[in-house]
C-alpha cells in the first residue's frame, strides 16, 4: 500500500473532477446519463478557457437543474423553448458560446417547432439532445422517441403505433435542413464513447464561433429509474436496442 | 427644433424602438400590428444602431426569444394582437417569474377565438388581471395616439428596468392603424456592455472569476421559497402602485357626471364629454394610463365629488370592475360598450349616459 | 512502457451505480460491503492491479473518482 499512497500526489493525477462543476450534489439517479454529460461539459467549457463568454440554457425536465452543476451563467427555458432563447441569446451576444441542453420530450415533442426553425434559420448555437426514450422527471411516460414495444406509465401493454405512433427520429430530420453545420449521434456508456461526446460538443462550440449553422450532438442515453433496470442492465439494453433505431455516428459535417 | 412626421401607430413603435436604442424586436405576423416589424424590417436597423430584428415561427418563439433577450440584460421587445398575445401567456408568466424586462404591445382586436381584426379592448382583463398562470402581473400602459404609441416604448422600458417586470402597451387597432403626426425626440443610443453590467447585474453576461453565476430562472420547488418569491413580488407589486400611477383628466374639476375610459375610447368620450358641456352637463373624463397600477385612489376621490360613472370600453365591460371595486359604492356606476370591432360615435356614448343618468 | 495507477473515491457522492466497474480493463473496483452516509454501496479498489486509464472516472457520472498514474 506505500506505492499507492506514493502514487497518490497531485502531480501524478490524470483525471478528476472538473473545476468547472459546482460541489452540488446532483440530484439524478444513480447511473443517470446526465452526470456524465454534465461533466464533459464542464471540461470542454474549461479546456477551452471560456467560463465567461458561455451561457447555457436548460429546458424543463431532469435536467431543469443542469444550472446548479455547471459554474457558468444559465438561463432555465420553458418547457421546449431553450432554443428560442438561444437564438435571441447568440443573435444579441455574437461573441458568447451558447448552448441548450434538452431532453426528448423537452425537444422532439412539445419544442418541435423551436428546434426545427433555430435549425432551418442556421443559429450558431450548440444543441445538446439527451435522448433515452423516456419522460424522466415526470415519472416514466411515453417520450416521442420511445422505441416500439417499449414499456412506459403511459403505454404500459407497450408502445403500440396504431395507438401511440411511430419513435421520431429527429435528429437524421435536422439533419435535412440547410442551417445545421454539424450533426452526430453519440452516447456516453463507455469511456471510449465519452471521448467521442467529448470530441463532439468540443468541435460544436467551435463551430459555433465559424458562421456555419447550429451544432446538434445527440446522446443516446440511458434512464434506468424510467426502464427499471439497473444502471449497467440499461447500459446494456441500449446498446441492445436503442442503437438498432438510433446508430451512432456523425450524420453532417459542412466542414468535412 | 423636433421633427414632426405622419406616421401610423404601429409605424412609430417601430421609429421609436430604433430611435430609442432598443437592442431586438422579435415578432410573428398578425392583424393589426404587421406593420410594427414591416417597417423595421425596411428601416434596416442592424445596419444603423445594430438592433437585431428577427421574424420567430410562431408568437410562443418571438415571446421565448425575447426571454432569452432580456436575460442577457437587453432592451428587447415584440408585438402582436390578442390571439398572438394568449399564445405568448405562458412566456409572459415565466418572465414576470424569473423577474425579468421587457416590453409587449398588444393591439388588440377582436375576440374570443379568431374573432374579427377590427378594433377591441376586450383584452384589458387578460392582460391586468394575469392571462398566465401564477400570481403575477405586467405593468399595463395603454396609448391613445401614435405619440403615445412612440413615447410609450421609452416609458415602458424605463420602467421595465426599474422594476424587472414585463409592461405591456395595450393598444388597440384604432390606435394601431391611425395616421398622426408624431414628434420624434432625441436619439438614444443602445446601451454598452459596460452600461448593462451597471444597470442589469444580474443578467447572463457570462460569468467571470469575480462573481456567482447569474441564473435567469422561475422555479423553486421548495413551497417557503416559492411563497417567500410571491411576497416578494407583491411588494414589488405594491410599490409600483404607489409611484407609477398615471392618468388624464379632461374636465373633471367641476364635474358632476364622469366617463371613465382608455386608449381610443377616451378620445371618443373626449368628444362626448364637449357635447354634454355645450348642452350645460357638467360631463367629464378620466382616462387612465397605466391601467395597472390602475388609479383607484383617483376614482374612489371622484366617486365623492360626481353624481355617477360610466365606464365606456370596447368589450362587454372589463375595466368597469375596476372602476367599481375604486368607487365601492359611493355612487352609481354604469357601462357601455360595444364589441366585434364596433365603435361608438360620440352621440351614441352622448345617448346612453343620458339613459343611464335619468337626463332629457 | 508501463503504468501504475490507483483511484481515489469520495464515498459520500458515491451512489453505486457500479458504470464503473464494468468499464475498468482490469477488474480492480468493486462495491463495497459498507454504505455510505446516504445508504449507498460505494465503489471500492478492489485489487492493485489498476494503471491508472481513467476509464472508471470518465464513465463516472457524479466525478467521485480521481485518478493517478506513474511511469513504471
Amino acid at each position: 500500500m506505500d506505492i499507492i499512497s506514493d502514487i497518490k500526489k497531485p502531480e501524478n493525477m490524470v483525471y478528476g473532477r472538473p473545476a468547472l462543476l459546482t460541489d452540488n450534489v446532483m440530484h439524478y439517479c444513480p447511473g443517470c446519463s446526465h452526470g456524465t454529460v454534465h461533466k464533459i461539459v464542464a471540461e470542454v467549457i474549461e479546456e477551452m478557457g471560456i467560463q465567461d463568454r458561455t451561457i447555457g440554457i436548460s429546458p424543463v425536465g431532469c435536467s431543469v437543474f443542469a444550472y446548479n452543476y455547471i459554474d457558468i451563467d444559465w438561463q432555465e427555458a420553458a418547457h421546449g423553448r431553450a432554443p428560442a432563447l438561444a437564438t435571441a441569446t447568440k443573435r444579441l451576444c455574437p461573441d458568447k458560446y451558447v448552448f441548450t441542453y434538452q431532453g426528448d420530450g423537452d425537444l422532439a415533442s412539445i419544442g418541435t417547432a423551436e428546434i426545427i426553425h433555430a435549425c432551418s434559420r442556421g443559429e450558431n448555437i450548440v444543441v445538446i439532445f439527451i435522448n433515452n426514450g423516456i419522460y424522466g422527471m415526470t415519472g416514466g411516460q411515453m417520450a416521442p422517441t420511445t422505441l416500439l414495444g417499449m414499456k412506459t406509465s403511459t403505454t404500459p401493454y407497450g408502445r403500440d403505433p396504431k395507438l401511440n405512433g411511430f419513435p421520431l427520429k429527429i435528429t437524421e430530420m435536422l439533419a435535412a435542413l440547410d442551417g445545421t453545420a454539424f450533426i452526430t449521434r453519440q452516447s456516453v456508456h463507455t469511456a471510449a464513447a465519452v471521448r467521442k461526446t467529448k470530441n463532439a460538443i468540443r468541435k460544436g462550440f467551435e463551430y459555433s464561433m465559424k458562421d456555419v449553422g447550429l451544432s446538434f450532438i445527440e446522446v443516446v442515453s440511458t434512464c434506468n429509474s424510467g426502464w427499471k433496470l439497473s444502471p449497467v442492465e440499461a447500459n446494456a439494453w441500449m446498446v441492445e436496442h436503442m442503437f438498432v433505431k438510433y446508430p451512432l455516428g456523425d450524420i453532417k459535417d459542412v466542414l468535412k | 427644433m423636433t421633427e414632426k412626421i405622419l406616421m401610423k401607430g404601429n409605424e412609430a413603435i417601430a421609429i421609436s424602438a430604433i430611435r430609442n436604442g432598443v437592442d431586438g424586436y422579435f415578432g410573428y405576423p398578425i392583424t393589426p400590428q404587421s406593420e410594427v416589424m414591416e417597417t423595421l424590417m425596411k428601416e434596416k436597423p442592424w445596419e444603423t444602431t445594430g438592433m437585431v430584428v428577427l421574424q420567430a415561427e410562431s408568437e410562443l418563439s418571438s415571446i421565448n426569444m425575447v426571454y432569452g433577450g432580456a436575460s442577457c440584460g437587453k432592451k428587447v421587445m415584440t408585438s402582436s394582437s390578442s390571439p398572438g398575445i394568449s399564445l405568448m401567456c405562458e412566456g409572459i408568466s415565466y418572465m414576470a417569474g424569473a423577474e425579468l424586462p421587457c416590453v409587449i404591445v398588444d393591439v388588440m382586436r377582436g375576440g374570443p377565438g379568431l374573432g374579427t381584426i377590427q378594433p377591441s379592448q376586450s383584452d384589458y382583463s387578460q392582460s391586468v388581471k394575469g392571462g398566465g398562470h401564477g400570481d403575477y402581473h405586467c405593468i399595463v400602459i395603454a396609448p391613445a395616439s401614435p405619440q403615445d404609441m412612440y413615447d410609450y416604448v421609452d416609458w415602458g422600458f424605463e420602467l421595465a428596468f426599474k422594476y424587472r417586470n414585463p409592461v405591456i402597451i395595450l393598444a388597440d387597432g384604432i390606435i394601431g392603424q391611425l395616421m398622426e403626426k408624431v414628434e420624434l425626440h432625441p436619439v438614444k443610443p443602445r446601451r454598452t456592455a459596460e452600461e448593462i453590467l451597471r444597470d442589469a447585474p444580474w443578467a447572463t453576461t457570462g460569468k467571470p472569476a469575480s462573481r456567482q453565476r447569474n441564473i435567469i430562472t422561475s422555479l423553486s420547488l421548495d413551497a417557503n421559497t416559492q411563497e417567500e418569491f410571491n411576497r416578494k413580488l407583491l411588494a414589488k407589486y405594491e410599490t409600483i402602485k404607489e409611484n407609477e400611477v398615471k392618468f388624464c383628466e379632461y374636465h373633471t374639476e367641476d364635474a358632476e357626471y364622469l366617463f371613465v375610459a382608455f386608449g381610443c375610447s377616451s378620445r371618443i368620450c373626449e368628444a362626448a364629454t364637449d357635447i354634454l358641456r355645450e348642452e350645460g352637463i357638467k360631463a367629464g373624463l378620466l382616462r387612465p394610463v397605466t391601467l395597472y397600477p390602475f388609479p383607484e385612489k383617483k376614482i374612489a376621490g371622484l366617486a365623492g365629488q360626481v353624481k355617477s360613472m360610466m365606464s365606456i370600453e370596447l368589450n362587454l365591460g372589463q375595466m368597469v370592475e375596476d372602476v367599481r371595486l375604486a368607487v365601492n359604492g359611493r355612487c352609481p356606476v354604469g357601462f357601455y360598450g360595444r364589441q366585434g370591432g364596433n365603435i361608438y360615435t360620440p352621440e351614441e356614448i352622448v345617448d346612453e349616459f343620458k339613459k343611464f343618468n335619468n337626463l332629457k | 512502457m508501463a503504468f501504475k495507477g490507483t483511484i481515489e473515491i469520495d464515498i459520500q457522492r458515491c451512489k453505486g451505480c457500479s458504470v464503473c466497474i464494468g468499464n475498468c480493463p482490469n477488474k480492480c473496483i468493486r462495491l463495497a460491503k459498507a454504505v455510505n452516509s446516504k445508504g449507498y454501496r460505494y465503489a471500492e479498489l478492489a485489487n492493485d492491479s489498476c494503471v491508472g486509464c481513467a476509464s472508471c472516472a470518465m464513465v463516472c457520472p457524479d466525478s467521485v473518482i480521481t485518478v493517478y498514474r506513474v511511469k513504471i
